[in-house]
């Protein structure tokens, strides 16, 4: 494995570095999707409610892989060109964003229902009450399963190798098909998922323990 | 586009991809029932700190937990010609679904078993019953029933996982969608209307499952 690191090292570092920048990405746009349709959930508006139903249940039961394809296969044919980091982007954003509104709504659920109605009491908008109160007190919470999510994120991302993503996944196959060294190849890159995945579950189970 | 649809549904196709369908089932029932099994004994062990035992067991479960499935795939079925040993498709698919599934559910086994009260245990030892009837008897029961609602979730996680397993051939639904719309570049959205309606459809019904089970208990 180690003459794997030595032979390949720049390649496996640059699929790592993919593997992160597309795993940030759909991080940062599944949390403000995910937030946007928990709120809409727990929103007053039965419309609302509805499409955030519709939203959350579609993107949850349909294959990530699924939803990858579609993107790199379907969109280039009928709305724009796009490469295979782009679509496998999207597509992982938009099924994480369906997990992420879950926990978000479960953290706004968990908040005592005395929060808002005194809010609600002191003069605050509904809006206001959920974004200085209830949200704030909501995100503590959800910092365990985001922090969860995350990790599934990074393992996900390795979707991104069927759509020529060059993610480590990718690199990882193009090694052990050059270097024909199958085993070594796939453990290198296993070291690799680990190295991020690892610290960060144990960390969140180490805060959930605080917190429970 | 209408034509496109009603040509790409021909008896022929559809009853294709629901083979895929009944791969994918095939696929995801027996893993589920094997890495039940296996994460049984594997959460068991965690949980009851067996020494150095449950430390290496432990250890073990988090380290392919936090691998991806699309890794141990390949592990399986690339991976493992390069010693020696040379599985089949579907064997290898079933292989890897279970040694990924089997640390899932080797964790909520463990929090399954420490949801039950800690009394149930004490009343058992303190009727004369040894910790591992106590706990065959007694905790496992029950901690069985807290679990279903989580291991009916993880399987439908296992279920959308198998379509990974097109990277190896499995001709699973999305492999044979691919199949059929290679053939013709008009059936591609009528073939991703129809996989993704399909898993839909199974995906939705067991999380249905899984939230009324979850309703019942409480």
């Amino acid at each position: 494995m180690i003459h794997i690191f030595q032979a390949y090292g720049g390649t496996l570092l640059y699929g790592l570095g993919q593997t992160l920048l597309c795993s940030f990405i759909a991080l940062i746009f599944s949390l403000i999707i995910g937030t946007f349709f928990a709120l809409l959930e727990e929103s007053p508006s039965k419309i609302g409610r509805r499409i955030a139903r519709a939203y959350i249940e579609l993107f949850r039961n349909i294959p990530l892989l699924v939803i990858t394809m579609f993107f790199y296969v379907v969109f280039p044919l009928y709305v724009v060109k796009m490469n295979g980091f782009t679509a496998g982007t999207i597509g992982l954003t938009l099924y994480t964003s369906s997990f992420i509104a879950e926990t978000v709504r479960a953290g706004i659920q968990s908040v005592d229902s005395g929060q808002m109605e005194g809010s609600r009491s002191n003069g605050f908008t509904y809006w206001q009450a959920m974004r200085y109160v209830v949200l704030p007190q909501a995100f503590r919470y959800v910092i365990p399963p985001l922090g969860n999510q995350f990790v599934n994120l990074v393992k996900n991302s390795s979707t991104l190798a069927f759509v020529g993503g060059f993610d480590l996944m990718y690199q990882g196959n193009v090694i052990a098909s050059s270097s024909l060294e199958t085993m070594a190849a796939y453990s290198a890159v296993g070291v690799l998922y680990l190295i991020i995945t690892m610290p960060i579950s144990y960390y969140m189970r180490y805060l959930e323990k605080r917190l429970a | 586009m209408l034509q496109n649809f009603i040509d790409a549904y021909s008896p022929d196709n559809l009853r294709y991809l629901l083979g895929g369908l009944w791969i994918t089932i095939l696929v995801s029932v027996v893993s589920i029932i094997g890495s039940f099994i296996i994460g049984s004994i594997l959460g068991v062990i965690r949980y009851v700190k067996i020494k150095y035992l449950s430390a290496v067991v432990g250890f073990i479960i988090d380290v392919i937990r936090n691998l991806p499935l699309l890794l141990i795939l390949f592990f399986t079925y690339f991976g493992l010609p390069n010693l020696g040993v040379k599985p089949e498709i579907i064997p290898a698919a079933i292989l890897a679904m279970t040694i990924f599934e089997s640390t899932m559910l080797a964790e909520i086994v463990r929090s399954g078993i420490q949801a039950v009260d800690s009394g149930q245990m004490e009343g058992a030892r303190a009727n004369g019953l040894t910790y591992w009837q106590g706990l065959w008897h007694i905790v496992l029961p029950q901690a069985l029933v807290k679990m279903i609602p989580a291991i009916v979730s993880q399987f439908i996680s296992l279920v959308k996982d198998t379509s990974l397993a097109t990277i190896i051939l499995l001709p699973e639904m999305l492999f044979r969608s691919q199949i059929i719309y290679g053939q013709n570049t008009n059936y591609i959205i009528p073939m991703f209307v129809a996989i993704a309606l399909m898993y839909f459809v199974v995906c939705y019904l067991l999380s249905l499952l899984s939230r009324y089970l979850e309703k019942r208990q409480a």
